[in-house]
């Protein structure tokens, strides 16, 4: 198969009815992997790791917040591409799919929100800090919360993933851009804070292994509910389609 | 281009147009304040440039729905998208009447306000410069969003809800430097941030603007 | 069979409910959406066979 073939057979996978029937063999296995991820990574996290020396036993969070707030990130990258993928190539799944994926991105970052708070509560003495990383989620939440929005108010699905796409785009760079004016912004606040985020940094294999579990689990998850999803809007559209051309008929 | 700039000036001008309503919502928002913190004018003088920062951004917002509104009810939007004249231009032009009757008059009266809030002597000149450097950029932001909720029948709320995330670098960058500004320290770096954002808004955005127009005049 | 958690016990616990939970609604909400919409489809498809048929 040469390159440009194997392009076409991937873009044959943005035909509805083809997508369809690729997820419908593909959900089982995607539930049962991503379940059995997320109940291996968790109890092994929970009741199998020991606690930090500092931390205490609050270090079993880790395995909701770190993998959360990564596909809170990667739910927002990947209605990016499926964005451009609609702006360019036109593929109806491809728009479905972005819309799919928003409000699974918006729990994502609400579940690392939430987490962080809880965490912070022991660890900084108080639920919210306007720490750089912090804010930054709260921003991409608002920038989740301004696409659906903006999805729901829309009738013509069209219009409605036109608009949306555009959103998308432009809201990527004010979204990177808040993220840098939050770190210069904290900074100018307090030097050098003393609230170290930095979780990534001496976490041992003790923890990181079932942390590997947990964000695979994360990520199937995510898939999951993405491709569910997104058979959802396609048979929803194709109700649309089939109640208007039986007004039509009618 | 400067007829239409013109003449969105005039209608801009005439009663009822909204010349002058975001003013007066930046002088309520001002006033209002020291009652919902206390008079104390040493907290009033560290909250202040925040406070007007704040206050031109939400009376930017306030005036954003008439951006394209009555070109959209008469149907001179349509004119305007088959008009020789490509519709980034169009949309650029409406974003600079937009800043010329809110932004503008905003930078001028920030002045005014902030001796209200006590505002320190330092901090006048970088809060009209940081203003005037970023207002530019809020019209513009806001005028993208107009477009996207142009058709719309309740778009105001949405349009809030779309704009308000994109004008947090701008708020933060200008805030900074007027905060700075009034504490005596360095702003030059967050003032060349906020021209940066406020260029690169100008240079991008309105082709974003005219193809999200393009879509709902389809 | 419950590991000690100390002093954190309210805070690991409460972090993992409601992560749990939040995680659970959306999986459901999705799963009611989907079922009711496929449903649905299935019920249009049908009218219109009949019509056509």
């Amino acid at each position: 198969m040469s390159s440009s073939e194997k392009m076409n057979a991937l873009w044959s996978y943005a035909n509805p009815r083809k997508f369809l029937a690729v997820t419908e063999r593909l959900m089982p296995w995607l539930w049962i992997l991503s379940g059995a991820c997320l109940v291996i990574g968790l109890v092994w996290g929970f009741f199998f790791t020991p606690d930090d020396y500092r931390q205490g036993s609050t270090v079993k969070i880790i395995y909701l917040h770190v993998p959360s707030a990564l596909m809170a990130i990667n739910g927002w990258l990947m209605m990016l591409v499926m964005s451009l993928i609609w702006l360019i190539r036109r593929h109806h799944v491809s728009a479905l799919a972005a819309r799919a994926a928003a409000p699974v991105g918006a729990v994502m970052t609400v579940i690392a929100l939430v987490t962080g708070a809880i965490w912070g509560q022991p660890m900084w003495g108080t639920w919210w800090a306007w720490d750089p990383r912090l804010t930054s989620f709260l921003i991409l939440f608002l920038f989740y919360l301004g696409y659906m929005a903006l999805w729901s108010a829309i009738e013509d699905p069209d219009t409605a993933a036109d608009l949306t796409s555009v959103l998308c785009l432009v809201g990527s760079v004010f979204a990177l851009l808040s993220r840098y004016a939050v770190n210069f912004w904290n900074q100018g606040l307090h030097q050098g804070a003393s609230l170290s985020m930095d979780k990534k940094e001496n976490v041992a294999d003790v923890f990181y292994i079932p942390l590997l579990v947990c964000i695979a689990g994360f990520v199937l998850l995510f898939i999951a509910l993405v491709f569910y999803r997104t058979g959802t809007e396609i048979r929803a559209r194709r109700i649309r389609a089939l109640q208007a051309r039986e007004r039509a008929g009618a | 281009m400067i007829a239409l700039l013109i003449r969105d000036l005039r209608l801009a001008m005439r009663a009822g147009g909204g010349f002058g309503l975001g003013l007066a919502f930046f002088l309520i928002v001002t006033v209002l304040v020291p009652f919902g913190v206390g008079p104390q004018s040493a907290l009033l003088a560290t909250i202040a440039p925040g406070i007007l920062w704040l206050g031109a951004l939400l009376a930017c917002l306030l005036s954003l729905d008439r951006v394209f509104a009555l070109d959209w009810e008469d149907g001179s939007l349509d004119l305007l998208a088959t008009a020789p004249l490509p519709l980034e231009a169009a949309v650029t032009v409406k974003a600079l009447a937009h800043w010329l009757t809110t932004g503008l008059p905003l930078v001028l009266a920030a002045p005014l306000l902030g001796v209200l809030l006590n505002l320190p002597a330092p901090g006048y000149g970088w809060l009209v410069i940081s203003l005037a450097l970023g207002t530019p950029a809020l019209s513009v932001l806001g005028t993208f969003g107009a477009a996207l909720t142009v058709g719309l029948k309740r778009g105001g709320l949405l349009l809030s809800l779309l704009v308000l995330p994109l004008y947090v670098p701008t708020l933060i960058f200008g805030a900074e430097v007027a905060r700075r500004g009034a504490t005596g320290m360095e702003a030059t770096t967050p003032l060349l941030l906020l021209a940066g954002i406020s260029a690169g808004a100008i240079a991008l955005l309105p082709f974003a603007s005219a193809a999200v127009l393009r879509v709902n005049l389809r | 069979m419950m590991p000690d958690l100390g002093k954190y016990a309210d805070t690991v616990l409460s972090a993992y409910a409601a992560s749990i939970l939040l995680l659970i609604g959306l999986v459901g909400i999705s799963l009611w959406r989907g079922r009711r919409v496929r449903a649905e489809m299935e019920e249009t498809e049908q009218r219109m066979r009949r019509k056509n048929g």
